[in-house]
């Protein structure tokens, strides 16, 4: 997988002389992991958490999928009487499986939405990549605050206890959005799932804010704003989000907790409260939130499709300040989560109009990417595959989202099948996609160990093909009014589920086939006899000036920048990232 | 940005720049840790004011609610005991200041003074709020289902309850914020008397004051709004 500009690089290493241990052997033993304060231990034990919930949502959403290959309710009430009770069953009693399936169905897609919101796609970027990579592209040692990027890391793992405490505590079947009244009534375990969102959110903030203030002043000499790999920029954006939004869902969460277990009645109407100020203190948070999933995921591209077209970014300056335009923006558009929930006229025109302004910089984003790869030398390493997969995927989820932020073709596809596929279309079509993406990217820099590049380009076309199958008639079912979070359907929609249901399974069998391929590269028989070059794809950002992988301290002596990160001509040329 | 790591001392005082014993070394300069430290204190002081914002918010909205039930409800808060623990919350704030001056100059017998009467005004203020709190419970006058003001004889119309819930929510939280104060504050006393703090390095009282005055400040919007509704 490298190239032979790489090997160049490789000899100007051993120019350097005798290689000094990677971070990830300089220290031994588990308390060493433990407790560890580097960032680049860190962000790899984000990856692992991360990945590890990955896979517990994705297993509750094949659950479902399965139950929706045919109208009728069968295959939960089928598990439910064959799972032992110790296990959530029934233990053979049919009647009380099929008592319970709808209940049931209710819940799995509560924890899939929970789990891959809450603990994965909100710190998965900015947890593992953004950790690893930030003070690496900035030259700095470590993030400003190691022991909080520590305390995040710990605060967020007590936060998925809970999470994974409601599961054994009976569940939660409220949807990830924990809408009130129903979610102030009913019997599951509200209360614990809301402390677990509630303490992630802590875990949020605190990232955020070391994030937020390493950009200010981690900065090696000579790193001014605008020679930041965009990486740093948009997580400089979703730091912004993190720190502005998430403290409004913990008073929300909090407000809530009081509200089932004093009964305020401030959400309450039957008590002179309101639902709908729920709404809007929940989408407060939640939709900037939805930039805080998607705006890593455009630093990732960004850098990817510069690398591999072996050109310049196009519009620097433009994709960096959309960055935080989105940010600002994207505080300001809640209501459109609202458009059917007795919002006054004005606001929901208010809203509608901010809505599609937000189209403006992700489209300047989208163009950006697409001017890079004109006349460039594009390489068809596996990221690249998913960055052209991204760009394809991404802006389907992003133009579907303007016919929902249209108030009455919202009428109309408002908690359809449409919404859940706009959502996956831009949260794994956009953000996972450019995770994985980036995990191809950074592996070797990040492990020192290379997969086998064969198997991973027929992985991404088998996560090609499944993500589209999946959800792409998913726009067709919920334009044809197929409601979502529905349990059985007319019988009419039966082929479109089917096809959905095979493309989840082609899907998920990509995904784990990745998994695969990168937990082999892992193992002690595949390390490679030479060590890899530090520069995998003659990249010209600084993480790739240093040794792979890379030393505790990240590099020897202060790296001094005098030029900006995506000087790929000089690089080619020189075989150097020139930054000393 | 960048001439800040390559000359501190080209602009400082002598003596300001010289690495303490707090140096962090993934920080290149003793300035670049203290700018760290206080930026974060200050990104961390507007998620507490986001996190309040949305309590204001439930207020503002149940008060444009139910007018006339807040202006009835609120009659019942004790308004000389309100007064007094704004006087004794600023107050605190002019102590607090005086340590964060002191720490500057290296006057630890004033740091210590001065966190002391500071950490006593914090107690101050949560005896009163103890005794207001008490005289709540006794008439009845709780959030949501446990309201039973009016089988204490009171009669507010309305959704009293509400007004309630929206009060021990607020001075809650408040009260919450006043007791981490007084957990910090003490730590950094206990920093103080083993002589930590000097003219070189002074971030953690600075930062602390900086949240003192934040709690303070919270409570000066609270009061008019709770008590002086009228
Ligand atoms: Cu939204």
């Amino acid at each position: 997988m490298a190239d032979d500009k790489s090997k160049h690089d490789a000899e100007h290493a051993e120019g350097h002389g005798k290689r000094e241990p990677s971070y990830l052997v300089a220290q031994r033993g588990l308390k060493s992991w433990l407790f560890t304060i580097d960032h680049k231990r860190l962000g790899l034990m984000y990856l692992g958490s991360t990945l590890l919930f990955f896979f517990v949502g994705g297993v509750a959403a094949i659950l479902f999928r399965t139950e929706l290959l045919t109208p009728a309710g069968d295959f939960i009430p089928w598990l439910l009487s064959h799972l032992p009770t110790a296990l959530g069953g029934t233990g053979g009693d049919v009647e009380a499986a099929v008592a319970q399936s709808a209940t049931t169905y209710n819940k799995l897609f509560t924890v899939h939405g929970a789990v891959m919101v809450f603990l994965v796609i909100i710190p998965a970027v900015p947890g593992s990549l953004g950790n690893f990579l930030l003070p690496l592209m900035l030259g700095a040692k470590d993030v400003a605050f190691p022991r909080l990027n520590l305390l995040s890391f710990w605060v967020y793992t007590l936060g998925a206890c809970f999470f994974l405490y409601t599961l054994f505590a009976g569940g939660l079947d409220t949807g990830w959005t924990f809408y009130t009244p129903y979610s102030s009534t009913t019997g599951t375990a509200v209360v614990s799932a809301l402390f677990g969102a509630f303490i992630l959110g802590f875990s949020s903030i605190l990232t955020g804010l070391n994030f937020m203030v390493t950009i200010h002043k981690m900065r090696a000499p000579g790193m001014t704003w605008n020679r930041m790999p965009l990486f740093c920029w948009s997580i400089y954006a979703t730091a912004v989000i993190q720190v502005l939004a998430t403290p409004v869902l913990a008073i929300t969460l909090l407000l809530l907790v009081v509200e089932r277990t004093l009964n305020i009645g401030i959400f309450d109407p039957a008590m002179g409260g309101d639902p709908v100020l729920f709404q809007h203190f929940f989408w407060f948070y939640s939709h900037p939130a939805v930039y805080i999933m998607i705006l890593p995921g455009f630093g990732i591209i960004s850098e990817l499709v510069a690398v591999h077209s072996r050109k310049h970014i196009f519009g620097y300056k433009a994709i960096a300040l959309s960055s935080v335009a989105i940010a600002i923006i994207s505080f300001i558009v809640w209501g459109h989560h609202m458009f059917v929930s007795g919002q006054s006229e004005l606001a929901a025109i208010v809203f509608s109009f901010l809505t599609f302004a937000v189209a403006v910089p992700t489209a300047i984003k989208v163009f950006s990417w697409v001017a890079t790869l004109y006349k460039g030398s594009i390489q068809f390493n596996t990221p690249m595959l998913y960055a052209l997969m991204f760009l394809f995927t991404f802006s389907i989820g992003g133009l579907t989202g303007v016919f929902l932020g249209t108030l009455s073709v919202d009428v109309h596809l408002h908690d359809t099948y449409f919404v859940v596929a706009h959502f996956h279309y831009v949260m794994m079509g956009g953000t996972i996609i450019a995770f994985i993406g980036g995990l191809h990217h950074w592996w070797p820099k990040m492990t020192g160990r290379t997969y086998s590049v064969w198997q991973s380009k027929w992985a991404a076309l088998l996560v090609f093909i499944g993500f589209n199958m999946t959800f792409f008639n998913q726009f067709v079912l919920g334009q044809q009014g197929m409601p979502r979070r529905y349990y059985t359907y007319v019988p009419q929609f039966q082929q479109q589920h089917m096809m959905s249901t095979i493309g989840s399974y082609i899907l998920f069998l990509g995904l784990l086939w990745i998994a695969i391929y990168l937990l082999a590269s892992l193992r002690r028989s595949a390390a490679p006899k030479e060590p890899l070059p530090d520069n995998t794809w003659g990249g010209a950002s600084l993480e790739w000036s240093t040794q792979t992988p890379p030393i505790e301290h990240n590099f020897h002596g202060q790296p001094r920048v005098d030029t900006d990160p995506y000087n790929f001509p000089q690089i080619d040329r020189t075989g150097e990232v020139d930054h000393h | 940005m960048s001439t800040d790591h390559e000359s501190p001392k080209a602009h400082r005082p002598e003596g300001a720049h010289e690495p303490h014993a707090f140096f962090a070394h993934h920080f290149n300069t003793p300035d670049q840790q203290a700018g760290a430290a206080k930026l974060g204190m200050w990104v961390f002081l507007s998620t507490e004011i986001l996190m309040f914002s949305g309590l204001f918010l439930a207020y503002f909205i149940v008060r444009m609610f139910y007018p006339d039930m807040v202006l009835a409800a609120h009659e019942h808060l004790n308004k000389t005991a309100g007064g007094i623990n704004t006087v004794v919350l600023i107050t605190s704030s002019v102590t607090m200041a005086l340590a964060v001056r002191a720490a500057q100059v290296g006057n630890t017998p004033a740091i210590k003074r001065n966190l002391l009467l500071t950490i006593m005004f914090a107690g101050v203020f949560m005896v009163v709020k103890y005794f207001e709190y008490t005289a709540k419970f006794e008439h009845g006058m709780l959030p949501g289902k446990y309201y039973t003001a009016f089988e204490h004889g009171y009669y507010i119309p309305g959704n009293p309850h509400i007004f309630f819930a929206v009060y021990f929510c607020m001075t809650g939280l408040h009260g919450i914020h006043v007791l981490v104060g007084i957990g910090v504050l003490t730590w950094v006393y206990i920093r103080a008397s083993k002589g930590h703090f000097g003219p070189n390095y002074y971030t953690p009282v600075e930062n602390v004051g900086l949240y003192w005055h934040l709690v303070d400040l919270i409570w000066i919007f609270l009061f008019p709004l709770l008590y002086l509704v009228r």
